[in-house]
């Protein structure tokens, strides 16, 4: 039981995929200046992690290891394609705002490298709480980056007005450059800072290091 | 043919598929230590995208869409919902056959994308390359032109971001920066820059 708590809890910030696996960076930035749709795609893709790497578990000893990345890829196209037709059928509007990302969720490295990486090589339940554990992780960064953006940037969230903009009347002026892609980056950058500040064994080794300077402060000058 | 052209330079600069969509940024950020692998694989992805969005859109364009297999007899049938899983079907195979093409044939090139072949199944940006053709509808002829230029443009993108990487490995980074948080916050930069080009109406 202890194991499937860790399995659960250890990606959303010891193992984070966002953060510290690079997994899964191309859609964290693209989705996140607003929170409905951000709750859509993080929904989507832990649904997708969870089933995909269920899947993958249940025939890992059948599949012959030559033509595993096809196999994988065919299981997660499959299940792709439901959450696709899924969100066509009762939720267009966003389903259009996600365009092309609903369909990338299948490149999504999450997915793929759970698949790879957990689910080939354990039990199906695990895999599938492992899957849930890194949707889980994907959707705090993804979270907090969208409240971010989506607070600052139009003074909203999910819609409903937080912070008065000046344009209606009120006296915040939105930063709109939080609304722009580039955010989202520094946004990331930050949050890495931060979770590595608290978490300092996530720190990586620099690769050179510079010297203190040998010459006094007298002889300089 | 200015159409063509306008169109290249629009997926080179003004729709970065890096950059200003940022698909294919998990390789993006992996393989961009090193000047000489980015170049590497920055040529693999236009080989690779510049052959498979034009294929996809054959595919689209004569299986798939709403009315497309009239010529079969089937004027009723639309199978659009099964594009995704052709996409990356076929994007698998012909990395796999690039692969095996160039072993045979192409030693030396081989030997030099080699690793970062299969990398690029699972490239966002591949995959991103199809999914905007089917969505904005574009022949084959503009396929192949936007195959090549979006490549052409990803591929700018992580040279010049490896040859930033070099330099920045001697700067002093605050600790928790270091590595990956230094470089997101570069490619923002990056990013931004790119934004200027937004303004080119073409």
């Amino acid at each position: 039981m202890s194991m499937m708590r860790e399995a659960l809890t250890k990606p959303i910030l010891q193992n984070n995929p966002i953060a510290l696996q690079i997994l899964g960076i191309c859609s964290a930035l693209a989705v996140t200046s607003s929170l409905k749709v951000t709750l859509v795609m993080c929904i989507s893709v832990t649904l997708v992690t969870a089933c995909s790497s269920f899947c993958v578990s249940l025939i890992r000893n059948q599949i012959p290891g030559s033509i595993r990345i096809i196999v994988q890829m065919v299981i997660i196209a499959s299940l792709v394609i439901v959450v696709d037709q899924l969100l066509k059928a009762y939720a267009f509007a966003i389903s259009k705002q996600l365009s092309v990302f609903v369909g990338l969720i299948i490149t999504n490295c999450i997915v793929m490298g759970r698949a790879e990486g957990f689910a080939m090589k354990n039990p199906p339940v695990a895999s599938f709480v492992d899957g849930i554990g890194n949707g889980l992780g994907y959707s705090v960064v993804l979270f907090s980056i969208a409240v971010v953006r989506e607070l600052f940037g139009s003074g909203k969230l999910f819609g409903y007005e937080i912070l008065p903009v000046v344009t209606d009347g009120g006296w915040y002026v939105p930063n709109g450059l939080l609304l722009l892609p580039p955010s989202a980056f520094f946004l990331i950058g930050v949050f890495i800072w931060v979770l590595r500040s608290v978490k300092k064994e996530q720190v990586e080794k620099a690769e050179f290091k510079i010297t203190k300077n040998s010459r006094s402060v007298k002889e300089a000058f | 043919m200015e159409h063509y052209i306008s169109l290249f330079v629009r997926s080179v600069f003004l729709e970065n598929m890096a950059l200003s969509f940022f698909l294919g940024m998990c390789t993006f950020m992996a393989i961009s230590k090193k000047i000489q692998a980015a170049i590497g694989l920055g040529i693999a992805v236009i080989v690779v995208m510049a052959l498979t969005v034009p294929v996809n859109s054959l595919i689209y364009n004569h299986l798939l869409r709403e009315g497309a297999l009239a010529w079969a007899g089937y004027p009723d049938v639309d199978l659009s919902f099964l594009g995704l899983l052709s996409y990356i079907g076929v994007i698998a195979a012909i990395v796999q056959i690039m692969e095996m093409v160039l072993d045979k044939y192409v030693p030396a090139l081989y030997n030099a994308l080699g690793v970062f072949l299969p990398l690029i199944t699972v490239n966002c940006a591949i995959m991103g390359g199809s999914l905007f053709m089917v969505e904005r509808d574009y022949n084959f002829s503009e396929s192949v032109v936007y195959g090549a230029g979006a490549g052409t443009g990803w591929a700018l993108a992580i040279v010049a971001l490896a040859g930033i990487r070099e330099k920045l490995k001697y700067s002093d980074v605050p600790e928790g920066l270091r590595g990956l948080g230094i470089t997101f916050i570069t490619v923002g930069l990056m990013s931004l820059g790119f934004m200027s080009f937004g303004g080119i109406d073409l």
